[in-house]
């Protein structure tokens, strides 16, 4: 706009009105992605597990969780714990979203400061998930059949209680968790899955494996996403 | 701590200066220097390159002030701490160096939160030091104690707890250099006293940013190649502008790019000024109440070239009509930005002025877009920015913003309030200048507008500033008049009076069938007098006769003036897209909505 264009005393703004305007006939989808029909518009969620190495410093996992929250991500399970370099963590997060929703989880993710690197893993990954289960004790011997037969381990056995271990797969503790449900579960605590990237590859862009071999640090642990052990 | 100041030793002792020079020790002795942690704090900010700052003072924030106070860093004392933050914020903006602001714990720190999601939305660049209780009070529910960090997390780019006397200087600087760099935004350091009155030997080393903290400057080579191509085989091109543009720096890069290749640019509320208004290549801002012009070429090109702009809802409208048939090329210096809202079919990640020039090297062509060019030009003589100035007629917001406009400077710098007023001081004033125009977009802050004017003051003393304000948002920080008069900030704020929360009436009216809800500010005060009252100079107007001539008087007065423009409270913001609406389906009245 001039000068000379503006303030003309009556004019007003002026110009067709919506409906005399032409039209683009194009439309996106709530991606923003160019669309051709409405049947391509919709993108179904599906199971991303994301592993990101982190600084391991107070309030990083509030920082990770806090993001999910706000940005209103579906989480399905969140472990973090040391990894064989002193100062690092592991953050291994299962989500439940559309690919521009992983691409975005990963994007967000990455872009907080104490956030060394994020990859996302591959359905071949190494994955594994820790459930303890109390069922009612009245007949042992069962519980213990069952018990072997997922590879698991009595950590308790009392008059009126059993507690056994599991690990696993998601399936695998799936399918214990339903084989235990005779006995009448009293109790359950899952940790959610972690995983590692199989072989050589590496589970995050530039972690290197050798710089691991030559650590004296424990092997992964897990802590479930309600037990911050690394908050302030 | 200032050169001169008396360096303390490990022992508490103060050494006498010799020769008028500060004793630094006998050398032979190895005796430590010790400061505190707060001078540390001040050694930091000094060292990073901060010369003032916005805060108040407070219990936890305490031991900061007194270091300061040996200090040549330049304080302003702020009313409340949410100007502050809006200060920093502005000086920011208008130096491009992180603006750094002070509060104490609890309520200092809850004060200041407005203006730390404010700039973390525009991604301005800005440091806040909170006080917090003693470590070992640190949750305890303790005397002014909130959970800052927990607090700030969503809203600073990133924040610290200083856990020690030995890092928190290095942690400063650290807070100081990540604010500026990369995608700017605010960082925030909360600091124990406990912490800042430790005393500890360690300097603090220069300001750098963390390791996992390494942006991508330049983009892909073939990304680049990609974005030529398409940009080359384009009929109807469009450059859209984003607050990146300016942050990083790259309005020259945009200006030399748009012309080589005659491609017309619109823009993002927060790239105002990017490039000039006055350019026949010029479309101005897109969205929401953006001109008719942009919003029709946006729809209507088919490659849109983004640079440093975030696709805010404000500016897409319904994201289903956005540039619907466009191939979307997006540069931003946050890979999380691209394809965030708007998917990019290119997508360029580095700094803005980096990769504009990337993209103009690897052109082999213009495109072929002459057509283009004189619709766009049809669309603007279609759709003018213009407005009615009947005699009879209380005054129109629009007049009074060109007729300050005319009144001053190419580089005079405006900052506003949010509501309608800002609308008119972005449609109506032309912006020339990158850094001239200093507004709350993001979060949409009433009250932004008189802070951010001091703020501005501080960052460019030499330059005209003007605060256009509602009667609604001035009423939110109108006590920072008192700071603008302590200071001497010849600064003009032009309030917009329309006895309304006007931007809400024009909503009610719209689409809640005129139901007026608590947005009549009948009750205002005369802004006039209570400028007076805190010893600024007053006018009021009402009459389009008397507007250049108060407007000259106002400017020439040595210190804050108010002018109380009594406007057409009935006049309304246009175009406007409703939100989730199409842009190319811009109403120019309310019949049209
Ligand atoms: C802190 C804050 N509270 C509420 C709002 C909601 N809001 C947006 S515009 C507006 C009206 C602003 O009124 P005024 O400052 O008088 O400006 P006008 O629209 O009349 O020009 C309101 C209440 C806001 N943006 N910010």
């Amino acid at each position: 706009m001039s000068d000379s264009e503006r303030g003309t005393g009556d004019a007003g703004l002026q110009g067709p009105a919506p409906d005399e305007r032409p039209h683009p006939e194009g439309r996106r989808n709530r991606h923003g992605e160019r669309i051709e029909s409405v049947t391509d518009a919709e993108q179904d969620p599906r199971t991303g597990v994301v592993s990101a190495l982190v600084e391991h410093e107070p309030g990083v996992l509030a920082k990770v969780s806090g993001l999910f929250s706000r940005r209103q991500f579906n989480i399905e399970s969140l472990t973090v714990g040391p990894t064989t370099v002193d100062g690092h963590a592991r953050i291994t997060l299962v989500v439940e979203e559309t690919d521009s929703g992983i691409e975005q989880v990963k994007k967000q993710v990455e872009k907080l400061v104490p956030v060394i690197a994020v990859g996302e893993l591959g359905d071949d990954a190494v994955q594994a998930e820790l459930v303890l289960l109390k069922v009612r004790g009245e007949e042992p011997d069962k519980v213990h059949a069952i018990t072997q037969m997922y590879e698991g381990q009595t950590l308790d056995a009392g008059p009126r209680t059993i507690t056994v271990q599991i690990t696993g797969d998601q399936q695998k503790i799936d399918d214990a968790v339903d084989a235990f449900r005779q006995f009448g579960i009293i109790e359950i605590a899952r940790t959610g899955q972690t995983a590692l990237a199989r072989g050589d590859t590496p589970t995050t862009p530039g972690e290197s494996p050798a710089a691991s071999a030559e650590s004296t640090a424990d092997t992964e642990t897990t802590a479930n996403t309600t037990i911050a052990t690394d908050d302030d | 701590m200032s050169e001169s100041a008396p360096p303390r030793f490990e022992d508490g002792e103060e050494t006498e200066p010799v020769n008028g020079d500060p004793i630094t020790g006998d050398a032979d002795s190895a005796a430590k220097t010790t400061r505190t942690g707060a001078q540390s704090v001040v050694a930091a900010l000094e060292r990073a390159g901060a010369e003032t700052l916005f805060g108040v003072q407070g219990g936890a924030i305490m031991p900061v002030y007194d270091a300061l106070y040996d200090s040549d860093l330049r304080h302003v004392t702020m009313a409340h701490e949410q100007s502050a933050a809006h200060a920093a914020d502005a000086y920011g903006i208008v130096s491009g160096t992180p603006g750094v602001c002070l509060a104490t714990s609890g309520p200092g720190a809850t004060n200041l939160t407005t203006g730390i999601a404010d700039a973390d939305m525009d991604s301005d660049p800005m440091v806040a030091l909170t006080g917090q209780v003693p470590t070992d009070f640190v949750g305890s529910d303790a005397f002014q104690e909130t959970d800052t960090t927990g607090l700030t997390a969503p809203i600073t780019k990133t924040n610290y707890f200083a856990q020690r006397a030995d890092t928190v200087g290095d942690t400063v600087g650290e807070a100081f250099a990540l604010a500026g760099e990369g995608r700017p935004g605010p960082t925030l350091v909360d600091l124990p006293k406990d912490v800042t009155n430790a005393e500890t030997d360690a300097e603090p080393k220069d300001a750098t940013t963390p390791d996992t903290y390494d942006p991508q400057t330049e983009a892909d080579d073939e990304e680049v190649r990609a974005a030529a191509r398409t940009l080359e085989r384009a009929k109807k091109p469009v450059i859209l502008a984003g607050g990146g543009v300016v942050k990083g720096e790259a309005s020259e890069q945009l200006r030399a790019f748009a012309r080589e290749y005659g491609i017309p640019v619109a823009s993002s509320m927060p790239a105002v000024g990017a490039f000039p208004e006055d350019d026949d290549l010029a479309l101005e801002m897109v969205g929401m109440h953006g001109t008719g012009y942009a919003n029709m070429a946006t729809t209507h090109c088919d490659v849109l070239f983004a640079v440093g702009c975030r696709f805010d809802d404000r500016l897409t409208g319904g994201v289903d009509t956005f540039a619907p048939e466009a191939e979307v090329v997006h540069a931003d210096i946050d890979p999380a930005e691209i394809s965030k809202n708007v998917h990019a079919d290119v997508p360029l990640v580095g700094d803005a002025g980096t990769v504009i020039s990337q993209v103009g090297d690897e052109m082999e062509r213009a495109p072929d877009c002459d057509e283009w060019r004189d619709q766009c030009q049809q669309w603007k003589d279609e759709y003018p920015m213009d407005y009615r100035t009947p005699d009879d007629e209380p005054l129109k917001p629009q007049f009074v913003v060109e007729a300050l406009d005319e009144a001053t400077d190419d580089d005079a710098i405006v900052t506003t309030g949010v509501g309608q007023h800002q609308m008119w001081a972005v449609q109506y004033w032309t912006y020339t200048e990158p850094r001239t125009w200093v507004s709350s977009h993001g979060l949409g802050t009433m009250g932004y507008g008189l802070p951010a004017a001091i703020g501005a003051k501080m960052a460019a003393p030499d330059r005209e500033v003007v605060s256009f304000e509602g009667d609604g948002s001035f009423l939110m920080t109108i006590q920072e008049l008192a700071v603008a008069v302590r200071e001497n900030l010849d600064i003009t704020v032009a309030v917009l009076n329309n006895e309304y929360i006007g931007m809400v009436r024009q909503w009610q009216d719209a689409f809640f069938d005129g139901r007026r809800a608590a947005s009549d500010y009948d009750w205002c005060p005369e802004f006039d007098k209570l400028a007076e009252a805190f010893g600024a100079e007053g006018f009021a107007v009402s009459d389009y006769d008397e507007v250049t001539s108060t407007v000259e008087s106002a400017m020439a007065y040595d210190g804050p003036s108010v002018v109380d423009f009594r406007i057409d409270p009935a006049e309304n913001v246009y175009p406007m897209v409703p939100s989730g609406g199409a842009n190319g389906q811009f109403a120019l009245s309310e019949d049209q909505l």
